[in-house]
């Protein structure tokens, strides 16, 4: 993350040097006989997902001879950064795959096509509104949010059901979150934890849970500007862990630091009860779990706002300097056909965002939880704070830090709250000049 | 000799060899500590995936398998990766140590204002974070339809490993006697011969380690070449080996552990071909004449 920053300062300067010199739209992707090449990134990296992605451009460039997709192989791990410098020095992918987080700064710095003209109405019409608003910044629309996922509990069924007294929560009849810190306490006991909050990237976690209870944390005014306020819903989430870890003792301690693959040794060994992870997860347990364990997907607490949970999907958008940006969409367009789209989602172990796609059947089975996952789709709603200017610098500076402070009971809710709101909004207030 | 070395060793206080066996347990901790991610990495690459989350994992493989190598096999370019960054860092040493090599004798041996700027500038050249020169580098290698191609990024690296290797080279220079040179020079030799004959062998092992570190140091590089090269043909090892790590830093343990040891084999290879040559090139700047 300070490469990022790093990174970012370092391309203001030299960049607007230089680029005037540059070859901008210079169109190297038409070929002699007119057969127009496009790049496309794709940062699949499942070797089921890698394989549907590379048949699927297999496919499209088969049908169609005149417009060939060239797959290029992107990495989760370094996106940001190599996205950044191919986009200032113009050679940046065709089409490219990322996550609607990470767009901001990219639709901002004027990186990206506006979409919105281009997209033809089955697409459009296939996707909710408010997926859409997770890759819309300053009206336009700058990706097409194809792949997401709701935040589960992963179960450990044996002790879930030896427990007595546990209900077991549904969609229809999820836990309240008060029932689900009571459900923690009754699962722990023998050297088991009732839950393992993983929470080394404590931010995004609590501010997407957050929005079942009502909390917003970023509130915008009439002027357009970002505030951070931290009232009574913001505090619901974040209270409970912190509870659950420093008074009822029933949440490890221990996994406060681990990211969610971490946890799943000790909850394959029974240390936890249940662990709260991305649905996507499921595909790391069904891999690794050994034999005979048997696990189950029950969705997140409710709160006064029910199941409604923040998302950031993933992606994909076309560079401002494509050349063939009819093309390009094309490309998507079919990319995201419903039935590939299942494909894509089914490779990724994640939910798709078009509701013809998420109606498949295969999507709807019990096994793998798939079914809880599916029911949860329409409860899923742009993160709350991923088109806010500075929100990376107030979640790295300040969110982080004291989060994790709080957590480990450091610091108290009042104190937690002093720093979010009031150093935070300095930040926020340096990007909103 | 024998019953003296026997006597020596029986006279051998209780204190010197607590004292040596000190430095050997010292040592030994030093080498585990070295080791132990080497050890882990090997481990992890032959171990089932359901042996990879366990509570309690162990030192070696239950049930090792190669499953891990062959999906790393089957899932991304290894090979063709691993020669492009072969062909890069080789090339990237062999050019480095051959500007290298010139320039370190001439500021090593003439101590003039220039030589001493010059080293003074090797120096400041250090303190650049890549991030800072990467775009205008970009920009730069665009115009020169270096881009995507490993000749750029073969010039990146030298450019990028040339102001360290200088400086290297300049201590093993400095560490040849001059005396050696003139008793050349009084013996008839010309300036050409006394390079060849009596400093370029001296010199040898110091310029051998400097190729290895530039080697090295191309061989790992990510960044340059993440940014520099587009085609998926082109990618060097390190660039795909992120390719097993996904969104949230969730990671392909098994096939990473696997490509990741495989990935450090050159450097391994490399070193132990010539760790006896560089020892002898540092122990011979050791001795002064």
């Amino acid at each position: 993350m300070r490469r990022r920053a790093l990174l970012s300062a370092a391309v203001a300067a030299p960049a607007a040097a230089l680029l005037p010199g540059c070859a901008a739209g210079r169109d190297d992707r038409r070929g002699p006989d007119g057969t127009i090449r496009l790049r496309f990134q794709s940062l699949a990296w499942q070797q089921e997902s890698v394989e549907i992605n590379k048949q699927l451009v297999r496919e499209w460039n088969e049908a169609n001879p005149r417009v060939r997709v060239e797959y290029v192989q992107g990495s989760w791990d370094s996106v940001h950064d190599q996205l950044l410098t191919a986009f200032e020095g113009g050679e940046a992918p065709d089409v490219i795959h990322d996550a609607s987080d990470d767009l901001a700064d990219f639709a901002y710095g004027g990186y990206l096509t506006d979409l919105g003209p281009l997209l033809p109405r089955g697409l459009r019409e296939s996707i909710p509104e408010r997926s859409w608003r997770t890759a819309t910044f300053d009206g336009g629309i700058h990706g097409v949010p194809f792949l997401q996922e709701p935040r589960v509990l992963i179960a450990n069924r044996k002790l879930l059901e030896a427990a007595g007294g546990v209900r077991i929560p549904t969609p229809d009849d999820p836990w309240s979150w008060p029932e689900f810190r009571a459900a923690a306490r009754k699962l722990t006991r023998g050297g088991t934890f009732g839950v393992a909050w993983p929470l080394k990237e404590p931010v995004s976690s609590t501010l997407n849970l957050s929005l079942s209870a009502g909390g917003r944390v970023f509130h915008r005014g009439t002027d357009g500007k970002a505030e951070i306020r931290f009232g009574a819903a913001d505090r619901v989430v974040p209270g409970i862990v912190h509870d659950q870890v420093n008074t009822d003792r029933s949440a490890s301690r221990g996994t406060l630091g681990m990211g969610g693959s971490d946890t799943l040794p000790g909850f394959f060994a029974g240390k936890y009860a249940m662990v709260p992870l991305g649905f996507s997860y499921r595909q790391q347990v069904e891999q690794q779990a050994p034999d005979g364990f048997a696990w189950t997907v029950l969705p997140a607490p409710a709160g006064r706002e029910g199941l409604r949970q923040g998302v950031s999907p993933q992606t994909l958008s076309v560079a401002r300097d494509c050349p063939y940006p009819e093309e390009a969409v094309r490309f998507i367009a079919f990319f995201l056909r419903p039935r590939n789209l299942v494909r894509l989602a089914r490779g990724d172990w994640m939910l798709p965002t078009a509701t013809e796609a998420l109606a498949d059947p295969a999507l709807h089975t019990e096994r793998h939880g798939w079914a809880t996952g599916t029911a949860l789709a329409g409860e899923l709603y742009p993160a709350p704070a991923q088109s806010v200017r500075g929100y990376p610098e107030w979640k790295d500076k300040i969110a982080t830090p004291a989060l994790q402070e709080f957590y480990s009971g450091a610091i108290g809710m009042e104190e937690l709250g002093t720093r979010l709101v009031r150093d935070g909004n300095l930040v926020l207030a340096r990007y909103q000049r | 000799m024998t019953a003296r070395t026997a006597g020596a060793g029986a006279r051998r206080s209780p204190r010197r060899t607590a004292g040596s066996a000190g430095r050997h347990l010292a040592l030994l901790c030093y080498l585990v500590f070295l080791g132990f991610p080497l050890l882990w990495l090997l481990s992890t690459a032959f171990k089932p995936p359901g042996e990879l989350a366990t509570l309690h994992p162990t030192w070696w493989p239950e049930d090792p398998t190669l499953a891990n190598f062959r999906q790393a096999f089957d899932e991304q370019p290894l090979l063709r990766s691993a020669g492009n960054s072969l062909l890069a860092a080789t090339a990237a040493a062999v050019i480095a140590v051959v500007i290298a090599t010139p320039m370190a004798y001439v500021m090593a041996r003439h101590r003039g204002r220039l030589a001493r700027a010059a080293t003074g500038w090797v120096v400041v050249s250090q303190a650049f974070p890549f991030v800072l020169v990467i775009i205008p580098l970009f920009l730069v290698l665009k115009e020169l339809r270096l881009i995507n191609a490993l000749p750029g990024l073969i010039m990146v690296y030298v450019v990028w490993s040339l102001p360290f290797a200088l400086w290297m080279l300049t201590g093993y220079v400095r560490a040849v006697p001059r005396e050696l040179e003139e008793a050349a020079a009084v013996d008839g030799a010309g300036r050409l011969r006394t390079l060849v004959s009596v400093t370029a062998p001296l010199l040898a092992p110091g310029v051998v380690a400097t190729a290895m570190f530039a080697f090295i140091t191309a061989w790992n590089e990510f960044f340059f070449a993440l940014v520099l090269l587009k085609s998926p043909e082109k990618q060097t090892m390190p660039v795909v080996l992120t390719h097993f790590i996904g969104a949230e830093g969730v990671a392909d343990l098994g096939p990473l552990a696997a490509a990741a040891f495989l990935a450090t084999l050159p450097s391994l290879l490399v070193f132990a071909v010539i760790q006896r040559r560089i020892t002898g090139g540092m122990l011979t700047g050791a001795v002064k004449s």
